[in-house]
């Protein structure tokens, strides 16, 4: 018998406040343990949360990125259950009327069902010393706000998990409200997964599962990287398809991922299921969400992956694919729009090749999350191109060059001129080149001189039009400024 | 009266009441001698911590008293040259579940022995910034569970119009102290009657305001939804006073209601004339002790002569009041008393080897039995499975309890009825039985669970001479209707000017 996997995610993001969500402490990362800290968010008697309505207009920023409808009465609900990082005995939290409900990220070719986005508060932080024979508590962290995004479970496979998880990353990165950095925790995850034995669901319908009867599901905990799930789903297919061959069920549980082993182990079974007794938050009223309040959120939202894509793609000829993968991180996205503002837009196609190749390839190695971590700035890229595209250097050796220069900061025209290979930086030819510029692009110059530093760019590219691509970007930039200031009314 | 029987005058270090003394003085009458420089806050205290010392012993209604710190606010509030507050020079006692900084708060449980807040309740600093003197802090229930302040761990709060009766509770030791002149001025706090059963079991004047006029920041929550801390004095002027002290918004507490707050001294001149009084049915039922009933009826006429108009209403849900606020309150009290863990704070038992064992150990220790059963009771009612046939559908009679008040209010501008069933009764006498406890806040729980504001009020006394309170309830923030109720009712009789000792 085939099984097919029904998987389900849930993301906690950390939200990007000054203040934590119900007191007015900092929520500075890695400051000294306890330092953050007040009697309201230390749980201490008599205290009462106050809501920090940035929390709810960030909650409710994500919440429409992701298309869901929002709720117009916030109502906080109070989920209860004793951990030594839990100093009130309860968090927190919503329940039955979450912020968001409905929405959906679109994956390239299926779209997966957000069942419900809410806020809550964050818990403390336990620290187990082996050497010592007690558990320390950090509470730093207790208070921060969090958005719990959960999906319906609509994913198939681990790939198609990893590919939601780096989507969904993608657009919570545009929205600006989180730094999305694992590591430091601003975002976690878990998963839950069952095997259907029944109909498989159609990749292609856009949403729902399997016809049919759902097998037990397992959630997993631990889970510290996009990777991480991946793998941990792998295990966990291959687990409970092993459970069901051997005519055996599978049984209710939370497990825990151990990412060195490389398998997920057994926390607590469904008898130990703790009953959370949610109840309203009489200490909270319910807020209210007015239309104009969401209006105004609505509108300050920024142009998102999908759109931003769509967008590349027409605007510079790009195929869709690498429109959608240069647009999955907005770093890259933005570096990518960077180098167009200096370069000729007929050298798009080449610089997102470069882009989505070798320095994708290059990050990798390196293990950076973001390209600005390569140190190869956009002007150096534009620099590049345009050396191959000139005909100056070839484009294997520019994969030499593009090496060389990531080891020595250099730019390529520098690193390539110092190499003896030809390159139009000589100043007179440029600078001759960079006056028929200035007196053919009289608007450019004008609105440079009102102060519009784009307008520089643009003159940067005319020059690099007009010596076929030959020059460099840089000295053409230096050239360029020093005319315009030279010659100023 | 038996206090005089058991403590002669003659071997009391504060004898009972020589003529120049200032125990019975009010806290108007206090300020209008430090106005004419008739006395100083150092003469009051020390006079007062004399009576205290003579007296405690044997009425037990103090959980934390330092002579040396009062004298000390003392000291400091005459060496003050800026302008005074409204509470000059005021003796003020704390209930032991308000927080007050650095002064052991410990709601009379085990489980918070020790526990120094690091901060003030928005209503002690309120009356710190008024001139008040913080006399200590009040004997109380296990975290105001109770209505007898028998549930203390620091033992009971004996009546001191017979010792050997209880003072009512759970803010017994605030109303005993009143009642005993102790203080002119307490802080008590009201779940379920907590601030007027203990007032009409001590013969003096309590206000539960409407929920959100007091702020609770500070106030170690028993149920969220029901709690507020109200003023206990010997006088509705004093009363009036203490509220428009710590009453206001305040932007720490998100239930605290955005509204001014009126002059409550002025408005107590405003007389009753024309004002409507709702005398409920469902409030004289059986089990109303005839001379508290004769009382209230005397009552009745009596402000009827004033001016009121009266009229009988019809509140047909009150008989649910007890059930529905049973489930509420033990809800959401088992959830706010989860903090006491062991983990920052207060008790945490040597014998916990694991964490399990840590929680269960120290909570057992630390919580009396009141406390455990109306954790066990909240927690069932709020459990998977139980959570809509109890709690949810209390929820639901909470709004029609409510909706009689919004009607009986269409007709009337106060409604009066007895604070309690009985006057205080023995001690030991319903401890071993809760409902029958339970049933003696069955005229006060009601006006929590809607939220408005009630007061009781000295309005006889007992054949044996124990005090009989009747309760005014208004329209939410209305407290001005009650103080003119009361005033005008005071000032036409004498119940207020009796004093324990005879």
């Amino acid at each position: 018998m085939k099984y097919v996997p029904v998987i389900g995610l849930e993301v906690h993001l950390q939200l990007k406040t000054a203040s934590k969500i119900f007191c007015g402490c900092a929520t500075t990362f890695g400051a000294a343990p306890n330092s953050q800290v007040c009697p309201v968010c230390l749980g201490f008697p008599g205290v009462l949360p106050v809501l920090n309505r940035q929390a709810l207009v960030l909650g409710i920023r994500v919440a429409l990125g992701l298309h869901c409808q929002i709720q117009p009465h916030i109502v906080f609900h109070r989920k209860n259950y004793f951990y030594p990082d839990l100093p009130k005995g309860f968090q927190i939290s919503q329940y039955d009327l979450p912020l968001g409900t409905d929405g959906v990220v679109e994956l390239p070719e299926r779209k997966i069902r957000i069942r419900r986005a809410h806020l809550e508060e964050d818990a403390g932080k336990l620290i187990h010393k082996e050497a010592e024979d007690a558990s320390l508590v950090d509470f730093n962290r207790t208070g921060m706000p969090l958005l719990e995004i959960v999906t319906e479970p609509d994913l198939t496979s681990p790939e198609e998990a990893y590919l939601y998880l780096k989507t969904l990353k993608a657009i919570l990165e545009y929205l600006e409200v989180s730094d999305c950095d694992m590591e430091k925790g601003s975002l976690r995850c878990d998963t839950n997964i069952s095997l259907s034995s029944l109909t498989p669901p159609s990749p292609l319908r856009g949403e729902g599962k399997g016809e049919g009867v759902l097998g037990t599901r397992a959630e997993i905990k631990n889970l510290n990287s996009f990777k991480a799930v991946s793998r941990a789903l792998h295990f966990e297919i291959q687990r409970q398809t092993k459970v069901l061959e051997e005519g055996e069920k599978v049984q209710q549980e939370t497990r825990t991922w151990d990412d060195v082993q490389g398998v997920t182990l057994s926390m607590r079974s469904k008898e130990y299921a703790h009953d959370y007794r949610y109840f309203p938050e009489p200490d909270l009223v319910p807020f209210t969400v007015t239309p104009q309040e969401l209006e105004a959120v609505q509108k300050n939202l920024p142009e998102l992956p999908k759109v931003r894509a769509q967008r590349l793609a027409q605007q510079y000829g790009l195929s869709g694919a690498d429109a959608g993968v240069l647009t999955s991180s907005k770093g890259t996205a933005d570096y990518f729009e960077d180098c167009l503002k200096i370069s000729s837009a007929s050298h798009a196609k080449m610089l997102a090749n470069w882009i989505l190749s070798e320095m994708a390839r290059e990050m990798n190695e390196r293990n950076l999350e973001n390209i600005s971590g390569l140190k190869f700035p956009p002007a150096y890229l534009v620099e590049l191109v345009g050396l191959i595209e000139s005909g100056r250097i070839s484009g294997k050796m520019a994969k030499e060059v593009f090496v060389e220069c990531l080891k020595s900061s250099q730019s390529p025209a520098a690193w390539v001129e110092s190499k003896g290979l030809t390159q139009v930086s000589d100043r007179s030819t440029l600078k001759e080149a960079a006056l028929g510029v200035i007196q053919e692009q009289v608007q450019a110059v004008a609105d440079y001189r009102k102060g519009k530093d784009q307008a520089l760019m643009f003159l940067v590219g005319q020059l690099m039009r007009r010596t076929q691509g030959a020059a460099s970007p840089a000295v053409s930039q230096e050239i360029l400024r020093e005319l315009l200031e030279e010659r100023r009314p | 009266m038996p206090l005089t029987e058991k403590v002669p005058s003659s071997r009391c270090p504060g004898s009972l009441t020589p003529p120049d003394s200032p125990f019975p003085l009010t806290a108007q009458e206090l300020q209008s001698l430090y106005q004419t420089g008739k006395t100083t806050p150092s003469e009051v205290v020390e006079a007062l911590i004399r009576r205290i010392e003579g007296l405690e012993p044997k009425l037990h209604t103090l959980t934390w008293f330092d002579a040396a710190r009062v004298r000390e606010q003392a000291k400091a509030l005459e060496r003050q040259k800026d302008s005074k507050g409204p509470l000059w020079g005021v003796p003020v006692l704390i209930k032991d579940n308000i927080c007050v900084q650095g002064v052991p708060t410990t709601c009379a449980s085990k489980i918070l022995k020790g526990f120094h807040p690091p901060y003030d309740a928005t209503v002690v600093e309120r009356l710190k910034k008024a001139g008040a003197i913080l006399l200590g802090m009040a004997n109380m229930d296990e975290f105001a569970f109770g209505s007898s302040c028998e549930h203390s761990c620091y033992g009971p709060t004996r009546n001191p119009w017979d010792p050997t009766r209880v003072p009512g509770g759970s803010s017994g030791g605030s109303a005993a102290a009143v009642a005993a002149h102790f203080t002119p001025m307490a802080l008590g706090s009201d779940t379920g009657g907590s601030i007027r059963q203990p007032a009409a079991f001590c013969g003096v004047v309590g206000l539960k305001p409407t929920y959100g006029r007091v702020s609770r920041y500070g106030l170690i929550a028993f149920a969220s939804s029901l709690d507020q801390i109200g003023p206990i004095t010997r006088t509705t002027a004093d009363c009036a006073l203490l509220l428009q002290t710590i009453a206001g918004f305040d932007p720490r507490d998100s239930t605290s209601g955005n509204l001014e707050v009126p002059n409550y001294l002025k408005a107590l001149e405003a007389g009753v004339k024309g004002l409507r009084l709702g005398v409920p049915k469902e409030y004289f039922v059986d089990g109303l002790d005839p001379q508290v009933k004769q009382s209230i009826e005397a009552a009745v006429a009596k402000v009827q002569k004033l001016g009121m108009r009266v009229t009988e209403v019809s509140m047909p849900n009150t008989q649910y009041a007890i059930p529905t606020y049973y489930i509420v309150a033990t809800a959401e009290a088992s959830s706010n008393l989860a903090r006491f863990d062991g983990v920052q704070y207060g008790h945490r038992s040597p014998n916990g080897q694991t964490l399990l064992k840590m929680y269960t150990q120290t909570r057992g220790e630390g919580f009396g039995p009141e406390a455990k059963r109306r954790i066990i009771l909240g927690t069932f009612v709020l459990s998977s499975g139980y959570y809509e046939a109890y709690y949810g559908h209390a929820l639901k009679v909470r709004t029609l309890i409510k909706q009689d008040f919004d009607r009986a209010f269409q007709e009337v501008d106060c409604l009066i009825t007895p604070t309690s069933p009985t006057p205080a009764f023995r001690l030991g006498e319903k401890l071993e039985d809760p409902l029958t406890m339970y049933l003696s806040d069955i005229f006060t729980i009601s006006v929590n669970l809607s939220g408005v504001p009630a007061l009781s009020i000295p309005c006889g006394f007992t054949q044996e001479g124990l005090p009989i309170g009747m309760q005014l309830i208004a329209k939410p923030f209305a407290e001005e209707t009650l103080f003119r109720v009361a005033h005008a009712y005071e000032q036409a009789t004498d119940w207020h000017q009796r004093q324990p000792q005879g």
